[in-house]
């Protein structure tokens, strides 16, 4: 490149502060093959951009380096006004002067020299740039949605509503979600199944969406707009193209004492059951660790009962394959389990009694209690001995602001279904009293802080600023010992039931899924967005949104939003023709390459096949290894672990990395 | 004339300083709201959280802040769950969570003037659940150690400020405890807080009660090597600090 | 098993029942704890209420001793000393610097190779499972409470031994022996420590909370491994009676107590007829 053009920005006065502009531009023009060096005040702005088409147009530059802030912020800025002006966009560098100068240096002369310098390794990197043209890869236009809660949901209708066809996989026996077991929702007590289940039942019926219940995804191989996804449906022992939900079969079941999961064991189920009768399927599933016939081959009462011969006890496992071109991970989330010891650092509350005392309960077993599709039919009662409480306590933030033995953030629905909870206990027992022991009250949302006040001003709820410190069992009775720090005193309580409002934790196993799909995840488990701020349903890996709260704890309308936004995002990579990359990527020589296949063992992206050089009537020529052109990052790992150096990122090849490093000298 | 904690600040008397008893609700008696209320009320000092650090010639923070540092007091959100855990909680002035307060204020001496930091009974139930780790116990040694440095150990609380100096003096006399002599110093000692000659005498009938069971020793116990134990107590700065 | 012993100023005062106990009971067990020589107090409640410095330096000195004394391992049946020493010899395993300046403070090298165990610890240490084969007089009518105290579990961090909020470790002996130990609320609850003399209220008032709890549990007896709370729940059970208007007649055993009664030794050869409130007949 000999007509270099280098624009250097004031960036106002982040960089012209620190750094002498105008002296870096002139030492700018006299690099050899630096045609013009100007600068301006804004290089971002509409002038400045005009400005550098101008001088693309009228001095013919054959390249251009911008020296302003991080790339990170404006290279896509430049590039498109390079394009506009008719240059490769490939052709643009960002030298950096900001963050890598400006804003860390006060000295103006060691700022202005560096910043001199830091322009000079670019223009030397952008001499030996490649014109380069956008990679184009095929997309394939079915989405994959992992999870059927709420935010699963409502991306899949989304999706398929915008004319895509949609693969949703749920591990439960039906979707729903945590959603289906609510009792009533803030701030408007709307009954959370009667607004879901229409929802589920669209989805159950969409002709755009299929649904894989009961099964898990195994493994997601490809790249955005070409994957291939590996489901596998776990075996039923019901097949539901058959059944036709008359309910015979779990009526007649006689083990009907199991633990019911979709109850948080505060109810029973048979070992052949539907997990709720709303449930989408609505078609039983048997429990395989508790059914008679399945352990010992004894029972198989219900396939004799069922009319229409759908009980098959030779199910097995299925695995299928489903090829998509985006997924949407919705996997929701878990209780924090308060009694016991999970992982690391996490080893629950035995000062609480969870576990002990059967009338200490989770705020989702409460959900189950209020409910009046639960275990109770929504009375009221102790699951001890069944008597309506008269006193209950209500403790906040159990595992949630615990940096001693829990978790350091907060879980952030708490204080709203525990609002919730005391206004549905008051409802239902008009003489009970609601006590809550709370550090904050965190009600930030629309209505929220007014339904708050509602539960304390209208329906009478007890508030205790302080933490619990222990819970024992006396005659019967919960012995509560807290603190209002606002009175500065202890204040014990006599409390008929406890319930614990548990943080709120991603679903077991999402770490393994978020392997699979190349997706970061913190040291929580919830997985990572690309920004926090600007990009929050995007992932680091192209084509995988996330939704709801596998990416932090939410509400069911932040999680209905982050959904939709989710499957907008889909319907974006869709909507194009074909998709188009970033061409810099890793390059393999395959003349020079040894086929030692360093790369392919290290590459992170798994971008990089194993292939063969062949003639062009087909004889073998020699092994090598190639870029996946789709796959790529451009990394550059396998350019470090390549022994023979065939292997070279394009726009960052060895040689211009030199050449950057020798200008300095 | 009822000192409370922030006596020493304002002599005009507050409110009748019975301590803050707990709120019990259920079938137990619901009692003492209105001294709680009234305490909660009777606010009697304001605050003036000092904008510039304190300059080196007050010692009395700049000592407790050096100590204080591996208790990570700072981190504390006031959740009161040490407040909730602690056993004698009911019967202070200032709670737990409200010492650790005073502190985050800038009101070391009012916390060193409590009557709390004699009543803890150092059960470690306040280090043990902290949320954020911070060592409630540690805090409350701290202040005892600086307090009684400084002259600002509460009046109300000198029978046991008297009980652990004269243990101390015993260790350092003798390099293990003499019952005996720990008891008759510390009951000389305490005479003129308490006030009476009846406590002088008050454990006198455990004596034979003890003798009886071969568990009076008139004669304590004595370290070989006393001077050893000395020099450890004088190289620990016997209390003394700076 | 070669065993240090660090009694502590309870076990030679007026706690040398739990001393006499001791000695019987392992002595049974065939395990001799040696007495380590020139131990000197170990700060107690005064130190480190008082005195940082000294409260590391008291303690440190005989852990030094007991490893200058060709030991390994050592017994401080005293809840307070041994969290004390423990505390000691974490402070300075995590701190060089605090090492060599207590080093020089105590005249003598503490190199933190020494193990400090708790009374229970022993017991785990022999092995439930040996001692259980010799329990001659299974306790069938024994219902203990048993009682923790503050100091044998916490602070976790220091001490790490058993559950703070849920412990078992005296109730599986317990089991072991034969007995039938009660599931009671206030196991780990604080009975008043050194405040007997000071303020008397506080041990009478934190006390009777444990011995009501207890019986309402349906407790025939409790049972405790620290020399401090057997003086506050029994020498001074007649004060709470007497307060409280309530009676409580339970005996209070030490551990070693109950250990060596299961194993045949005699009430008078382990010094419970030396209690205060005595053996139901």
């Amino acid at each position: 490149m000999s007509r270099i053009g280098v624009f250097v920005c004031w960036c106002g006065e982040n960089i012209a502060r620190t750094v002498d502009v105008a002296e870096v531009a002139s030492a700018a023009a006299k690099i050899p093959g630096v045609r013009c060096s100007v600068h301006y005040k804004y290089m971002c702005s509409d002038p400045g951009q005009a400005m550098i088409r101008e001088k693309i147009e009228s001095e013919k530059l054959d390249a251009v380096v911008v020296a302003s802030c991080s790339p990170h912020m404006h290279l896509k800025t430049f590039r498109k006004t390079a394009q506009r002006a008719g240059l490769n966009p490939y052709l643009v560098e960002m030298a950096n002067i900001r963050e890598h100068c400006s804003w860390v240096h006060h000295q103006r002369g060691e700022a202005t020299a560096k910043a001199a310098e830091i322009i000079r390794m670019s223009v030397e990197k952008v001499r030996q740039n490649h014109a380069l043209q956008a990679i184009r890869v095929p997309v394939t236009r079915r989405a994959l949605v992992i999870g059927g809660g709420v935010a699963g949901i409502q991306a899949a209708l989304d999706i398929a509503d915008a004319g895509y066809e949609v693969v949703m996989v749920e591990r439960e026996p039906s979707i729903g979600g945590k959603m289906a077991g609510l009792s009533e929702t803030f701030p408007t007590l709307d009954c959370s199944q009667c607004i879901l289940t229409p929802r589920m039942v669209e989805v159950g019926q969409h002709p755009r969406i299929k649904l894989y219940s009961y099964s898990e995804v195994e493994a997601v191989d490809g790249f955005v707009g070409n994957f291939t996804a590996k489901i596998r449906q776990k075996a039923r022992y019901v097949d539901i193209s058959k059944c036709t939900g008359c309910g015979e079969c779990w009526n007649v079941c006689p083990l009907k004492r199991n633990p019911s999961e979709f109850d948080f064991k505060m109810g029973m189920r048979p070992a052949i059951y539907v997990p709720f009768p709303q449930a989408v399927p609505a078609r039983p599933v048997i429990d395989s660790k508790t059914c008679a016939k399945l352990i010992r081959n004894g029972c198989g009462l219900c396939e004799k009962k069922c009319q229409a011969g759908a009980i098959n006890f030779k199910d097995t496992d299925r695995v299928v394959e489903e090829k998509i071109g985006a997924v949407v991970v919705a996997t929701g989330f878990q209780l924090y389990g308060i009694g016991k010891k999970q992982n690391g650092k996490l080893v629950g509350y035995g000062e609480y009694g969870y576990g002990k005392y059967k009338d200490v309960i989770d705020s989702l077993q409460f959900e189950r209690l209020v409910s009046a599709s639960g275990p109770t039919n929504g009375a009221i009662k102790r699951p001890s001995d069944g008597k309506e409480p008269k006193n209950v306590v209500f403790i906040s933030c159990v595992g949630s602001r615990d940096n001693a033995k829990g978790l350091s953030y907060c879980s952030k629905i708490c204080c709203m279904y525990t609002a919730k909870h005391t206004m549905l206990y008051k409802h239902k027992v008009h003489d009970g009293q609601a006590h809550v022991f709370y550090m904050d009250i965190r009600s930030g949302g629309k209505g929220y802080e007014e339904f708050v006040r509602r539960a304390i001003e209208q329906d009478g709820a007890k508030y205790y600023r302080g933490r619990v410190s222990k819970i024992t069992e006396q005659n019967g009775k919960l012995i509560v010992r807290g603190a209002d720090t606002l009175a500065g005193t202890p204040v014990t309580i006599e409390a008929d039931l406890v319930v614990l409002a548990a943080a709120m934790r991603p679903a077991p196993g999402v770490t393994d899924l978020a392997r699979m799909l190349n997706v970061g995840y913190d040291e929580h488990g919830f997985l990572l967005e690309s920004h926090p701020k600007l990009r929050p349903v995007e992932t680091n890996a192209a084509g995988v949104f996330i939704c709801g709260a596998c990416h932090s704890p939410k509400d069911i309308p932040e999680s209905v939003a982050q959904a939709s936004a989710a499957a907008a995002k889909t319907q974006i990579l869709f909507a194009a023709e074909e998709l188009t990359r970033e061409p810099e990527i890793a390059q393999i020589n395959e003349q020079t390459c040894a086929a030692c296949y360093a790369c392919y063992r290290t590459c992170p992206y798994h971008a990089i096949e194993q292939a063969e050089v062949r003639t062009p009537r087909g004889v073998f020529v020699k092994k090598t290894a190639r870029v996946n052109p789709g796959l790529c990052m451009g990394c550059g790992t396998c350019v470090a672990a390549c022994p023979s150096k065939s292997a070279e990122l394009e726009g960052f090849t060895e040689q211009q990395i030199y050449s950057m490093v020798e200008s300095l000298a | 004339m009822a000192l409370g904690p922030y006596g020493s600040r304002h002599p005009r008397p507050l409110v009748s300083l019975s301590p803050v008893r707990t709120i019990t609700i259920g079938s137990r008696v619901v009692f003492s709201t209105a001294c709680c209320l009234a305490l909660a009320f009777a606010t009697p000092t304001e605050t003036t959280v000092p904008v510039e650090l304190p300059a080196p010639e007050n010692a009395s923070c700049n000592v407790l802040t050096k100590i204080l540092a591996p208790t990570h007091w700072t981190d504390c959100y006031q959740c009161g769950k040490c407040t909730a855990g602690c056993p004698v909680a009911a019967a202070v002035d200032m709670t737990p969570n409200q010492v650790v307060r005073a502190l985050q204020l800038g009101n070391f001496e009012i916390a060193m003037a409590s009557d709390t930091i004699w009543a803890c009974v150092s059960c470690q139930t306040c280090s043990t659940r902290c949320p954020q780790s911070v060592d409630c116990a540690g805090i409350m040694d701290a202040l005892r150690e600086v307090s009684l440095e400084r002259g600002l150990a509460s009046p109300a609380q000198k029978t046991v400020v008297a009980f652990q100096q004269a243990f101390l003096n015993n260790i350092r006399r003798n390099g293990r405890l003499d019952e005996i002599e720990l008891i008759a110093e510390f009951k000389l000692r305490a005479l003129p807080s308490e006030r009476n000659l009846g406590f002088l005498f008050k454990d006198a009938s455990l004596a034979p009660q003890l003798q009886m069971r071969r568990k009076l020793h008139l004669r304590g116990e004595k370290v070989k090597d006393r001077p050893i134990v000395r020099r450890i107590f004088e190289r620990c700065g016997d209390g003394k600090h700076g | 098993m070669k065993l240090a012993y660090y009694p502590g100023c309870a076990l030679h005062g007026s706690s040398n029942d739990y001393e006499q106990s001791l000695r019987a009971c392992l002595g049974k067990l065939e395990v001799e704890p040696q007495e380590i020589k020139e131990w000197i107090c170990c700060g107690a409640t005064a130190a480190h209420a008082l005195n940082h410095k000294l409260s590391i330096a008291l303690p440190a000195r005989n852990l030094a001793l007991a490893e200058q004394q060709g030991f390994e391992d050592m017994l401080a049946p005293c809840p307070m000393c041994s969290m004390q020493l423990l505390k000691a010899a974490k402070l300075m395993d995590e701190d060089a610097g605090l090492r060599r300046e207590i080093s020089s403070v105590i005249e003598v090298e503490a190199s933190g190779r020494l193990q400090v165990l708790n009374l229970i610890q022993v017991f785990q240490r022999i092995g439930l499972d040996r001692i259980k084969p010799a329990v001659k007089k299974p306790l069938a009518d024994l219902k203990p409470a048993c009682y923790y105290g503050c100091l044998l579990t916490r602070p976790p961090d220091v001490v790490k031994f058993d559950d703070p909020e849920q412990p078992s470790s005296m109730e599986a002996i317990m089991a072991m022996l034969g007995a039938k130990p009660v599931d009671w609320n206030y196991r780990t609850e604080c009975c008043g420590a050194g405040m007997t003399m000071a303020k008397e209220a506080t041990v009478l008032e934190l006390s009777q909370r444990i011995l009501a709890d207890a019986r309402e549990h349906g407790a025939n007896c409790l049972v405790t491994a620290c020399p401090m709370c057997h003086v506050n729940l029994d020498m001074k059970q007649g004060d709470i009676e007497q307060r409280y208007g309530t009676r409580f007649g339970l005996p209070i055993y030490y551990l070693t107590d109950v250990v060596g009664l299961a194993l045949g030794l005699s009430s008078e050869e382990l010094g419970i007829d030396r209690h205060f409130v005595k053996q139901p007949q």
